[in-house]
């Protein structure tokens, strides 16, 4: 951790003419940590990647990496290393000489470049392919060698624009847990940009969640999935069915709110809008598949939903049953395969149910649109 | 249908006869005259086999001097060109966006402008700079090699310039980006990864620069002052007629062109077939050069290998062949056969007289008296007046105009020898 350099940017305003990119970013990144950008594609995440590693100026407000103003440092004068989105290996250098690129334009020998590269390809479990061509290697295996070649410039900050996004899903499993050992092994600051909530749950110590230029909740996964500070973020991160409707009451930390086509249910305040709700403000309710559970008993209370099931797929682990409630509102319930017989079977007609404590409210926002 | 599609492709063959017939013809038969002895570019009649016309070329002080003037035109256009076309398209990928047609088109202009005019205007040009400076006339702004190449590369970067913005538009601008970001400089990203990357299209472009050069001809008439090149040199030998050295310079340069080809082809195949195999691209570019592997499944190789050793074999030949005593024989066949053409002249025109004679032995009895006995009076007068020797003051002109023409000598002749 002790590598490890904090990075912050305040009131940051990115334009393109007048296009904002990004709208008043404030991030505090700590040193040594994992920290994600998440977001749809085209929110602005590479543009403030493309900022903090100096290829281009925010429009407004400070980046600042180790307490450091870097107003005016061009990129080959900043702490950083980026990896591309596309990884941008120099195609005509053998692998060893990617590797030590770094070294090459500091003037160090051939011998001693030879030598760090060799090190470096132990690390990335490649030993002995530094004199092969980028072209002749696999898509894991360019990646390894993307992140060796910033290794090697010894960042104190790396900034990875979705490293993974071009490899299959198993190898993006895989390469998931490596990032992650190699962020700890060198204890530097991991900037990470993904579109895959997965990816940044997974990963991260903290995660920023982006929609068109905005940074809508920066916190730990736990928080970004259980406690999401926007309808966008609740709707983007996971899994959740929407309730539309109107503030009926509000107690303490609960509120019910009568929705517009399954009756009055309730759920918890999010903390982040706590204090903004009122009685008869427009609101919306999340309620996640996962949280969902079939109800022993029929009779209805603002936790219970009927509904009718339209549809079931089978996933290994989980059902996803897909229900059709009042007025044709479309629910998605999952249950966890734990052996037994299927408990639903299409045109049954069934009461679910959820624990008020996980399902949330907050005020009336925009949703993602995937 | 069958002798449909036989036509068909009868028809195709003649057409393709006639297609590479009218394109290389012309080069084919400028080489085989190089080899005739004729003092005139002829491939018929064929006399004999000679190198002479080498010989000649290279003891040709003009052409030499022209091919000299031409490497050093070359030389400075290909450095020039190519400097500035790559800064030309570099700029054309950094300039403003809404700019880059107005630019585009400024800067591809002077392949459109005939290159008569491009070498008026250099002249011109650099003759006002040369007078607003102040210099003597003799200063270098008036040089020929130097006007050559500054007109000949007006237009040939912009050729140049075409092949690098081709080649630029493949570079992924990430790659700098990505240098630059492990601490490169500006200077040193460009150095380590924009010029390997053009160095294809700079070798390309350098060729094309100098092939556009060399064979440059209207541009250069109006630039190259006291430094003619190799084209202004044969133009102006053309003018004075000539002979088959400059066959022979054709033969050289065609040649030239086709061994670079096939070595090219043979490059390009080579790295095909390693690459269709599944090599390693390192050991394709590696300069390993294993002879009995290249061959294989590589016609532009073999081609080359024949070629190779097709001139060696000639440039041996002509050492040691000697068309002396081949032409000593042309010499003296040629010699007889115009005697003998006299000879046949000279007797057809005996046949002729005798013929005549014989007409006349047989019409004069008859019809020709009259006219004889007047020749005979004529004839009495003239040997009196001959004797006299002053022939000359009293023969009328008209009398001696007639006396000239053969048939009044012939029949004079006639009837002398008749007399004696
Ligand atoms: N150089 C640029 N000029 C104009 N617009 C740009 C430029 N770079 C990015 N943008 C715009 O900014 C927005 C964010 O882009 P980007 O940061 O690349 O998104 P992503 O989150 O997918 O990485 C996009 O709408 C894009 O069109
Ligand atoms: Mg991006």
């Amino acid at each position: 951790m002790s590598r490890g350099v904090g990075v912050t940017l305040e009131d940051v305003w990115i334009r393109f003419g007048d296009f904002v990119a990004v709208r008043e970013a404030n991030v505090n990144i700590n040193g040594g940590e994992f920290f994600s950008f998440l977001g749809p594609s085209g929110c602005g995440k590479t543009t403030i990647l493309r900022a903090v590693s100096g290829f281009l100026e925010p429009s407004d407000g400070r980046i600042l990496i180790g307490g450091k103003d870097m107003a005016g440092f061009g990129p080959n004068k900043r702490p950083t290393a980026l990896i591309f989105q596309n990884l941008a290996l120099f195609p005509l250098m053998k692998v060893w000489e990617n590797i030590t690129f770094s070294l090459e334009v500091q003037g160090v020998s051939k011998l001693e470049r030879r030598k760090r590269a060799d090190e470096l390809l132990d690390m990335i479990a490649l030993p002995g392919q530094g004199d092969k061509l980028p072209s002749e290697l696999s898509g894991g295996q360019k990646q390894r060698v993307a992140i060796a070649r910033a290794l090697c410039a010894e960042p104190d900050v790396l900034l990875l624009d979705e490293p993974l996004s071009a490899l299959d899903l198993k190898l993006r499993q895989h390469m998931r847990t490596e990032l992650r050992e190699i962020q700890q092994r060198v204890g530097i600051t991991f900037i990470y940009i993904t579109h895959d909530q997965g990816e940044a749950l997974t990963m991260s110590d903290n995660v920023a969640v982006m929609r068109a230029g905005v940074i809508d909740q920066i916190a730990d996964g736990h928080t970004i999935y259980n406690d999401p500070a926007t309808p966008f973020v609740a709707s983007f991160v996971g899994e959740n069915n929407v309730f539309r409707g109107r503030i009926k009451s509000i107690d303490g930390k609960h509120a019910i709110i009568e929705t517009n086509r399954s009756g009055a249910l309730v759920a918890r305040i999010a903390p982040a809008a706590i204090g903004q709700l009122s009685v008869g403000d427009q609101a919306m309710m999340f309620l996640r598949p996962e949280a969902c559970n079939l109800a022993t008993e029929t009779s209805l209370t603002h936790n219970r939903i009927r509904a009718r099931v339209q549809n079931e797929e089978f996933e290994g682990q989980t059902y996803n049953v897909f229900l059709e409630g009042d007025q044709g509102k479309e629910i998605k319930m999952s249950l966890v395969n734990v052996g037994q017989d299927r408990q639903s079977e299409v045109g049954q007609d069934l009461t679910l149910e959820y624990n008020p404590d996980q399902a949330i409210i907050l005020p009336f926002g925009e949703l993602a649109s995937e | 249908m069958k002798s449909e599609n036989v036509f068909l492709k009868i028809l195709l063959g003649a057409y393709l006869i006639l297609f590479f017939g009218y394109l290389l013809g012309p080069l084919l038969v400028m080489s085989i005259t190089a080899f005739n002895s004729p003092s005139f570019p002829k491939m018929t009649p064929w006399e004999c086999l000679t190198f002479e016309w080498f010989d000649v070329l290279a003891n040709d002080e003009r052409i030499l001097n022209g091919i000299r003037n031409s490497l050093i035109v070359g030389t400075g256009t290909v450095i020039l060109s190519v400097t500035m076309g790559l800064a030309g398209a570099l700029i054309l990928t950094q300039i403003w966006p809404r700019l880059r047609a107005t630019y585009y088109t400024i800067v591809i202009a002077p392949i459109l402008i005939p290159g008569v005019v491009l070498g008026i205007s250099t002249l011109v040009f650099w003759d006002r700079i040369n007078v607003m400076l102040g210099f003597s006339s003799d200063s270098f702004l008036h040089n020929g090699i130097f006007l050559t190449i500054l007109g000949q590369s007006t237009f040939i970067a912009s050729y140049c310039m075409l092949v690098f913005i081709a080649r630029l538009q493949r570079f992924d601008v990430g790659l700098t980006e990505a240098a630059l970001d492990l601490g490169a400089t500006n200077v040193q990203a460009f150095r380590k990864i924009l010029l390997p990357f053009m160095k294809p299209a700079i070798g390309s472009a350098a060729v094309l620069a100098f092939l556009a050069s060399f064979e440059n001809y209207n541009t250069t008439t109006f630039t190259f002052g006291k430094y003619p090149t190799l084209t202004i040199e044969l133009a102006q030998k053309v003018r004075y007629g000539i002979n088959p050295s400059i066959s022979a310079l054709a033969f050289i340069i065609i040649a030239l062109t086709l061994f670079g080809a096939l070595a090219h082809e043979m490059y390009r195949r080579k790295q095909q077939l390693a690459l269709a195999n599944g090599a390693p691209v390192s050991a394709v570019t590696g300069k390993g050069f294993q002879l009995p592997k290249f061959l294989k499944g590589n016609p532009a190789a073999i081609l080359l290998i024949i070629l190779t050793l097709g001139a060696i074999s000639t440039i041996w030949y002509a050492q040691v062949h000697s068309p002396q005593q081949c032409i000593l024989d042309v010499r003296e066949q040629k010699r007889i056969e115009t005697e003998k053409k006299i000879q046949a002249i000279k007797e057809k025109r005996r046949q002729e007289m005798l013929k005549k004679q014989q007409e006349q032995q047989k019409a004069a009895p008859s019809s020709n008296q009259a006219i004889e006995s007047l020749a005979k009076v004529l004839l009495v007068a003239y040997s009196r007046l001959k004797t006299l020797k002053i022939m000359h003051l009293m023969v009328p002109p008209l009398f001696r105009k007639a006396r000239r023409t053969i048939q009044v000598k012939a029949h004079l002749a006639a009837y002398l020898h008749r007399r004696i």
